[in-house]
């Protein structure tokens, strides 16, 4: 039934006096405008990204600020808020607003309910591959990591459920925390009819490669390269002891020659299945010659429309298709005369209350979690406020795990990685063992205490926001400065590396360069690192304080970002 | 994977990374490691007492030298290197790294009609340009690759 026809029907019942449920018949309307995307082309792909084992629906507030520099300033990825709204035409106080910022989130989260869960996004899937035969389904990662089941399974539970939603080809970051074996293991005996491509993973000593760069697909007679590109900076962003013997980084000579082959091979329609980030992928695509499409994550940027970038040998369309389960993007190509020669592409809100969850793929979830519930259910505490992570400073939740940190290890400073995975937690919900553990389940979750110089802090903040803030895309990292806790700081992003970090005050007195400062943290990337497990460390905390009251972020100063599009106005 | 060249490199490995590297093949033929040592030029602590000592000077800058490394050094301990002079008659390579103590690596001398790429592994202390002079002609040329050194565990 289309929306016309339902609508007709709807008209007659109404007129015939039949008593409508009249919220199920909003929903259907809803669902209806949101998930009817006409058919367009001969080859179509489907796109997730960065799902972090969220297997069920859940909250995610996108960023406040999210500042771009350098050539990145206020251009998609990096606008927020209002600004993305106006960018993309994308009328405010509606659903799609809410799916696409943060503005206004607690409200408008209660009006339009949780977003992703694999059951619903397979609805989501079943309903564009029905009208899109032969459609692929890529994955860009960070898929096997982000909740207690993945971390206890060692991302057997999400691989069981990407099978389940039919996960053609995807690639990885947080999937190498679990070890070069477990990786190698997963590939090779577990993975079915799931391809996992990386061209950019080879072995330190004789630089052969590790996995399939690309597979080469047949879609409704086009054959399409689908290229991987695992998250570059893995050894580096992560602990390196747990892939010693492989060497990751951008390899632009070896893409260029893999997507050359691809095409002597015949390949009509080249992708690289990216985690790189946007701005990684942005600066990329400017460089390589003969990739019509760059389906990207990492960096967890809900962009709803491509980004054209041209090089030497055409254009690239580069996207990012969020996080969390919460978008699911269809990019249909029209394939003519052996190239692309027109696209349309939409990144689809999974909106949980809108798609009723697919009874094959709810029971292999519900299968999946049925002997961790009891465990992951348990209440900890109450938030009086919304609880969130994602942006480029301190989110509420990071507050939180900051405040537990400083209070339980007895620190008078805190830091917290600057981590774009974890979900959002409304006012007045139960703070479960679960949310705490979407915040903080890896493999090197130690927490720590050490005696650090106030040479060294600054040192640290340096290093990290160089990390974010560099207006070389290929020297940044993609991750959000790390939280701080107890210490004021000002940033200014545009500076230079040395510079951006000035200011720093504990309880209003300017941090001494020779002095220490007790100071705890967690995710140690040292090799033989210990400590009692970040999530008991807040466990204990919440269990003592059991009401969590609305809490205030500790921001930086900013200066030299005025009226920068990735930053609210409030 | 093959295991046996694996544990044959393992070995050399002990000797020191540039040994490893000509174990690996992967200084090829035509280049020899290491003209005679140049005390001065080892112990000089900027690269510019360095090229003094090894009687550089007006090094012109060039796109001929082509210098392969990682924007990010995964580890500033061993960071792999690869440089390829595209001019003529090249004689020798010596490469630096700025911003190390001892910024003089070392200079590998090319035999005549030798092909003038080296693969080499070397310690970047912290983000540095790693600076190549080629010697051409008997004419020195130059450029840079900027190395960036960083204490990671920051990623999304």
């Amino acid at each position: 039934m289309n929306r016309r026809e339902f609508l007709e029907v709807l008209a007659i019942a109404s007129a015939a006096g039949l008593a409508l449920d009249s919220r199920t018949a909003l929903a259907q309307g809803a669902a209806d405008a949101l998930y009817t995307v006409p058919k367009f082309g001969n080859v179509s792909l489907l796109h997730f990204t960065d799902c972090h084992a969220q297997l069920l629906p859940i909250y995610f507030r996108e960023p406040s600020v999210n500042i771009g520099v350098g050539e990145a300033r206020g251009k998609p990825p990096h606008l927020v808020g209002e600004h993305l709204l106006k960018w993309f035409k994308i009328r405010p106080g509606t659903r799609e607003a809410h799916a696409f910022t943060y503005l206004d989130f607690t409200k408008a989260a209660e009006t339009y309910g949780k977003v992703g869960g694999f059951a619903h996004l397979a609805t989501l899937v079943k309903r564009l591959r029905a009208e899109r035969p032969g459609a692929l389904l890529l994955d860009s990662g960070d898929t096997w990591q982000g909740s207690g089941i993945s971390l206890w399974t060692r991302g057997a539970d999400m691989i069981e459920a990407q099978k389940a939603l039919g996960v053609d080809v995807m690639t990885g970051h947080w999937e190498f925390t679990y070890g070069a074996e477990r990786v190698q293991q997963a590939v090779k005996n577990e993975l079915g009819a799931m391809e996992f491509v990386a061209h950019n993973v080879k072995t330190q000593d004789f630089n052969d490669p590790v996995f399939k760069g690309y597979t080469l697909k047949n879609v409704n007679g086009v054959p399409v390269a689908v290229v991987g590109q695992a998250f570059p900076y893995t050894p580096i962003a992560n602990p390196r002891h747990f892939v010693p013997d492989w060497t990751f980084g951008i390899q632009e000579d070896d893409l260029q020659k893999l997507v050359n082959e691809a095409r002597a091979k015949g390949a009509q329609v080249v992708v690289l299945l990216s985690h790189n980030g946007m701005d990684v992928d942005l600066k990329l695509a400017s460089r390589v010659t003969g990739v019509d499409a760059i389906l990207g994550g990492h960096t967890h940027d809900g962009v709803p429309q491509p980004t054209l970038v041209g090089n030497a040998g055409g254009r690239t369309l580069v996207t990012n298709a969020g996080s969390n389960g919460k978008f699911l993007a269809v990019l249909d190509l029209d394939v003519k005369g052996g190239k692309v020669a027109d696209f349309r592409y939409r990144l689809l809100p999974v909106f949980s209350n809108l798609l009723p969850a697919d009874p094959a793929v709810d029971a292999v979830v519900k299968k999946i979690r049925a002997p961790h519930e009891a465990k992951l259910g348990e209440k900890l505490a109450t938030t009086q406020g919304l609880l969130y992570r994602r942006g480029n400073f301190n989110g509420t939740f990071d507050q939180l795990i900051l405040d537990a940190l400083m209070a339980v290890k007895g620190a008078e400073i805190a830091f917290s990685p600057g981590f774009r995975w974890g979900t959002s937690i409304l006012p007045g919900q139960a703070i479960t063992r679960e949310h705490v553990l979407d915040q903080t389940a890896t493999t090197y979750s130690y927490s720590t205490l050490s005696e650090i110089s106030g040479a060294d802090i600054k040192l640290i903040l340096e290093d990290v926001c160089d990390n974010l803030f560099n207006p070389d895309p290929y020297l940044q990292q993609g991750g959000d400065m790390v939280r701080v806790g107890g210490l004021d700081y000002t940033c200014a992003p545009n500076a230079k590396m040395g510079d951006r970090i000035r200011d720093m005050r504990l309880h209003g007195k300017p941090i001494e360069a020779a002095k220490k400062y007790k100071v705890a943290g967690w995710a140690p990337v040292a090799e033989g690192a210990s400590g009692e497990p970040v999530w008991d460390v807040v466990e204990t905390y919440l269990k003592d304080r059991k009401t969590i009251p609305v809490l205030e972020p500790k921001q930086p100063k900013l200066v030299g970002v005025e009226g920068n599009p990735g930053l609210s106005p409030a | 994977m093959d295991m046996h060249r694996r544990n044959v490199l393992r070995g050399a490995g002990a000797a020191g990374a540039i040994v490893a590297a000509a174990a690996a093949g992967l200084v090829k033929p035509g280049v020899a490691f290491a003209a005679p040592p140049n005390k001065a030029a080892a112990e000089a602590k900027s690269t510019a007492d360095a090229m003094k000592a090894l009687g550089v000077s007006g090094a012109a800058e060039t796109k001929d030298i082509v210098i392969k490394a990682p924007d990010i050094a995964e580890n500033g301990a061993v960071v792999p290197i690869e440089i390829e002079s595209k001019i003529p008659n090249t004689e020798s390579i010596a490469v630096f790294v700025d911003k190390n103590p001892f910024p003089y690596v070392g200079t590998f001398d090319v035999s005549k009609g030798g092909v003038p790429f080296v693969a080499l592994r070397v310690k970047v202390g912290e983000s540095s340009p790693v600076r190549v002079v080629a010697m051409a002609g008997g004419k020195p040329y130059t450029t840079a690759k900027e190395v960036k050194v960083t204490i990671g565990g920051c990623g999304g």
